[in-house]
């Protein structure tokens, strides 16, 4: 390999020597090596201004070109496999908790009867409805996180919470699993607002998590409304933009579930 | 008289030139995504000299709102400039490429004489070698920088499955913070590299579209002209191998 770099080498005192070209000869070997490589970097160009066009010209899928879709998808497929569930987003020190901007109200347009409130939950067998209150929630074991909240714009806070595990409502009200089974789990996870204005898709891993909650305190004090109350999905797994807050239904598909952002032009996935 | 006398080969001309439009959208996708959150800035306290980016800057360009579209072609594009970066390095190694390229023991004190030089400071022709001394420690410290872009775009970009790296890069702020100053620093690269590229002319230039330079060679020896003066001991690790 070297050998035949240095023969390339005009440095080496001791490259082989070729009969020097008459000063004619070498001028028009030049002009034509230069006109070949500058055409052929133009072309080059050319074709890649092209590709471009081509790409931008493609009919979107949700609010994107369907060619940068498909990359994206694919990388969420990558990074699904790869996945851990071992794998834990950092904790801090309860001290470095502060109160996140509020950044979303979409959802939250009326006004919440905590009374009357209840999660429906769509059983993924039967299809049929189960209603649970805040008190069944509170029921499973609480789990505490002093987590990062990473917003999709770029800012991050970090925030502690308190709620249940989603896997650990799960394994008491089995309503994932597939027809006729119990340990088979449907592959994704739909959650919504009780107006259906505001809904995430998560796929099954991320949601059992360990540090994915059904979340009801936030830095030791009852969600306010403007966080999520009386119940919000908090997972460091994902963006900000899947923390939905006061979650109105929960479901259960195979196909990835209608996702707000993900309509709007970002990564379905959006995971960590 | 003059001779045709090759300098970069083809492979490094394809990744230079891949690598120009590609870190060029990769800068400007992330200038999409930056301006959904854009806190940075020099100064201290209550003082600023200069706001990343000042609000004209978005105007002029139509920066604003195209988060979604910045992070999609992001995320495309990383994967381009990931692959023709890996690529270029596998193929300096293979090729023996790099040994003109790592900087050495001599390249740091040469490297002051080629910026004296530059600002006119110092007398006395450079040497007159592919790269030299400036040039290896700019050329790979870009090739270094273009590695930290990436490890510290994985860290912000998958910040619990690695985040090890984010702790290596002492949070996820501040991942986000050596990202962003990287990607300045190819800025002030592209400045510095393109000022010295006209500086340099035409025929430096055309050596990296097709390949060759010009240079005057003496018919007796078959040496280059330009070669004959005194080389800098820098040389010697090439020349004498």
């Amino acid at each position: 390999m070297a050998t035949n770099h240095e023969s390339s080498n005009p440095t080496a005192p001791d490259s082989p020597r070729e009969p020097l070209q008459s000063e004619g000869e070498v001028l028009a070997e030049a002009r034509r090596r230069s006109r070949r490589s500058f055409i052929g970097l133009g072309l080059a160009g050319l074709a890649g201004l092209g590709g471009w066009n081509w790409l931008i010209s493609q009919p979107k899928d949700s609010g994107i070109a369907q060619p940068l879709r498909k990359v994206l998808d694919a990388n969420g497929r990558l990074s699904g496999a790869y996945f851990k569930e071992t794998r834990l987003a950092p904790e801090f020190a309860r001290s470095r908790a502060r109160t996140p901007r509020v950044n979303g109200k979409i959802g939250m347009k009326q006004e919440l009867d905590p009374e009357a409130w209840r999660l429906r939950v769509q059983d993924f067998g039967t299809g049929a409805t189960q209603e649970f209150t805040l008190a069944d929630i509170k029921a499973l074991p609480k789990v505490v996180m002093t987590t990062e909240l990473k917003c999709i714009e770029g800012w991050s806070t970090v925030v502690n919470w308190s709620g249940a595990r989603l896997s650990d409502f799960l394994a008491r009200h089995p309503l994932a699993s597939r027809p006729g089974t119990t340990v088979e789990l449907a592959a994704y996870v739909g959650m919504s607002t009780p107006d259906d204005a505001y809904y995430v898709g998560l796929d099954m891993p991320s949601a059992l998590h360990p540090q994915t909650l059904l979340c009801y305190e936030m830095n030791g004090q009852p969600l306010t409304a403007a966080h999520g109350a009386p119940l919000r999905l908090v997972t460091p797994l994902k963006y900000g933009t899947k923390h939905l807050k006061r979650i109105g239904t929960i479901a259960f598909a195979d196909t990835r579930p209608k996702d707000y952002w993900a309509e709007q032009g970002y990564d379905w996935d959006s995971g960590h | 008289m003059k001779q045709i006398i090759e300098k970069h080969p083809l492979a490094i001309r394809w990744f230079h030139w891949v690598n120009f439009p590609v870190l060029s959208l990769m800068i400007w996708s992330g200038i999409w995504i930056y301006w959904a959150n854009d806190v940075y800035r020099l100064g201290w306290g209550d003082t600023t000299l200069f706001k990343f980016f000042p609000k004209s800057f978005y105007q002029a360009f139509h920066v604003n709102h195209k988060l979604a579209q910045g992070m999609a072609w992001h995320f495309v594009l990383m994967w381009v400039f990931f692959l023709n970066g890996l690529l270029y390095v596998l193929y300096t190694l293979f090729s023996g490429e790099w040994r003109y390229l790592l900087p050495n023991r001599h390249s740091f004190r040469e490297a002051v004489q080629v910026v004296l030089h530059d600002l006119g400071l110092r007398k006395g022709a450079l040497p007159a070698r592919k790269y030299n001394g400036a040039q290896q420690i700019a050329y790979t410290s870009v090739v270094l920088m273009g590695a930290g872009s990436l490890l510290s775009g994985l860290a912000i970009y998958k910040p619990v499955q690695f985040s090890w790296l984010v702790a290596l890069h002492g949070g996820y702020e501040a991942a986000r913070v050596i990202h962003f100053v990287l990607t300045i620093g190819y800025v002030l690269f592209f400045i510095v590299h393109v000022a010295q590229v006209v500086r340099a002319g035409w025929n430096n230039f055309r050596s990296m579209v097709a390949g060759f330079e010009m240079r005057e060679v003496n018919p007796v020896s078959g040496k280059a002209a330009t070669e004959s003066a005194s080389l800098p001991a820098a040389d010697a690790a090439i020349s004498t191998k």
